[in-house]
């Protein structure tokens, strides 16, 4: 699974795609491996608007990246989820133990004020 | 097989309702009564079953003891938990001293599995046999030694059943009772077993205390073909999955969500949780019921599964 990913500042915004199930959370686990690296130093936010579906398999994946990167008092946040992964995450808990925002900014304010300002410097004035 | 009676269904330890419970519950029924008039007891029955189950009901509190009716003469239980008590009281009410043979199949020795024994009274009633089924090598011992002083004043040797012990394989198909009982190891302190039977065409898995290690897919893929197009599992959901892989990881229980998704990869017709947390109250699993029942639905690729919660004194026909 590729990451789209782009720093703000501090933090570091990565977008999985489509369906993270049994069949591809080995996948996912590999392509989240660098932005766990300790000499980043960024927090990670997971931009979640085009996940489709997460398994008990890949929440699993999302609790040990959030366990390695508190290890490394970084922090972990995710982002904008669909309706159908939010009531996953809340369904399983995860909501209890994950960083959730309903928006990548939002997600970003909670992550770091740099991070925010940085991202707001790099929109158009009014957009989202 | 026709049936499955559950007389135990909590987990770890027996539980019961108390008097702030109950009162809770009574004041929810009133408050929904409020000016209501209710003619005779059919119209108080009515209105009871418009009521959330939590709120007229209680999920109960004895430990495992799930009973299967098979279609034979004889009795097929799963476990010896506290719910075995209830058991052996209503089948001494239905035959009295004509004696009769119990298969027990054990998951495990466990305390919360094995403390009915000394309160099952037709072990004490000579003509009757008790036969104990399970994959651990010290089955007799736990069943005899929880009987020995100080832990408890009478003796196994009181016993005047026929009590016999019968060590399965993992893995063979077995004919007891008439049907086909197949066990599979699952991951639990000092492990536990998973039992399939078969009988007429009809499936029941009895699959407790197992944690399924969601870092293994080999080990899910093996349950899910022990689950395969079964009619009914019966699924150790004792805690929600972020308990079951976090603070609560390695003690040997699993959670709903991961019972969905092995029953929706098996293509079984319905998933029956089981083992419930003892601290949980009856509002609380009404609500991780729902929250299932939701999760089912919005990952459903297939057939729907049907999802229920287990309560003492609940029955499912097959």
């Amino acid at each position: 699974m590729e990451l789209a990913s782009h720093r703000y500042g501090d933090v570091v915004v990565a977008a999985p795609v489509g369906r993270i199930d049994h069949a591809n959370a080995d996948s996912l686990t590999a392509a989240l491996a660098p932005f766990l690296d300790p000499a980043d130093g960024a927090g990670l936010l997971l931009d979640f608007s085009r996940v489709d579906y997460i398994s008990s398999v890949g929440l699993r994946v999302l609790m040990l990246a959030a366990k390695t990167l508190r290890t490394q008092q970084r922090k972990l946040g995710v982002a904008a989820p669909t309706t159908t992964v939010r009531e996953i995450f809340e369904i399983s808990r995860f909501n209890l133990i994950l960083d959730l925002s309903p928006s990548v900014r939002d997600g970003l304010a909670r992550l770091s004020p740099h991070a925010v300002a940085t991202f707001d410097a790099a929109r158009p004035a009014g957009a989202a | 097989m026709k049936r499955v009676r559950f007389w135990g269904t909590r987990g770890s330890l027996p539980v019961a309702l108390v008097a702030a419970d109950l009162r809770a519950k009574l004041a929810a029924a009133l408050r929904g009564a409020s000016g209501r008039a209710f003619a005779d007891d059919a119209d108080i029955d009515a209105y009871l079953d418009t009521l959330p189950f939590d709120v007229a009901a209680t999920f109960g509190g004895h430990s495992s003891c799930v009973e299967i009716e098979t279609g034979g003469t004889d009795y097929v239980l799963c476990d010896l938990g506290s719910g075995v008590r209830p058991f052996g009281q209503a089948a001494l009410a239905k035959h009295g001293g004509t004696p009769q043979t119990y298969h027990v199949f054990m998951s495990h020795v466990h305390w919360d599995h094995i403390m009915g024994l000394p309160f099952f009274t037709p072990a004490y009633l000579p003509g009757n046999r008790v036969v104990v089924y399970g994959g651990h090598a010290v089955l007799e011992e736990a069943l005899r030694r929880q009987q020995a002083r100080p832990s408890f004043p009478v003796d196994f040797a009181a016993f005047k059943a026929t009590i016999e012990f019968v060590r399965l394989e993992p893995g063979q198909r077995h004919d007891i009772a008439g049907m086909g009982v197949t066990l599979k190891k699952q991951r639990h302190a000092g492990d536990s077993y998973g039992y399939r039977f078969e009988r007429d065409g009809r499936s029941i898995v009895y699959s407790t205390d197992s944690e399924h290690s969601l870092a293994d897919m080999k080990e899910t893929d093996g349950f899910v073909e022990f689950f395969r197009d079964a009619d009914l599992v019966i699924f150790d959901a004792m805690y929600s999955l972020v308990e079951a892989i976090s603070v609560k990881a390695d003690w040997g229980h699993s959670s709903n969500i991961v019972g969905v998704e092995i029953c929706q990869r098996a293509n079984v017709g319905h998933l029956c949780m089981f083992h419930h947390e003892p601290a949980s109250s009856d509002a609380t699993l009404a609500r991780v019921l729902a929250d299932t029942r939701r999760f089912e639905e919005i990952t459903r690729a297939g057939a729907p599964l049907t999802i229920t919660s287990a309560y003492d004194g609940m029955e499912i026909d097959l």
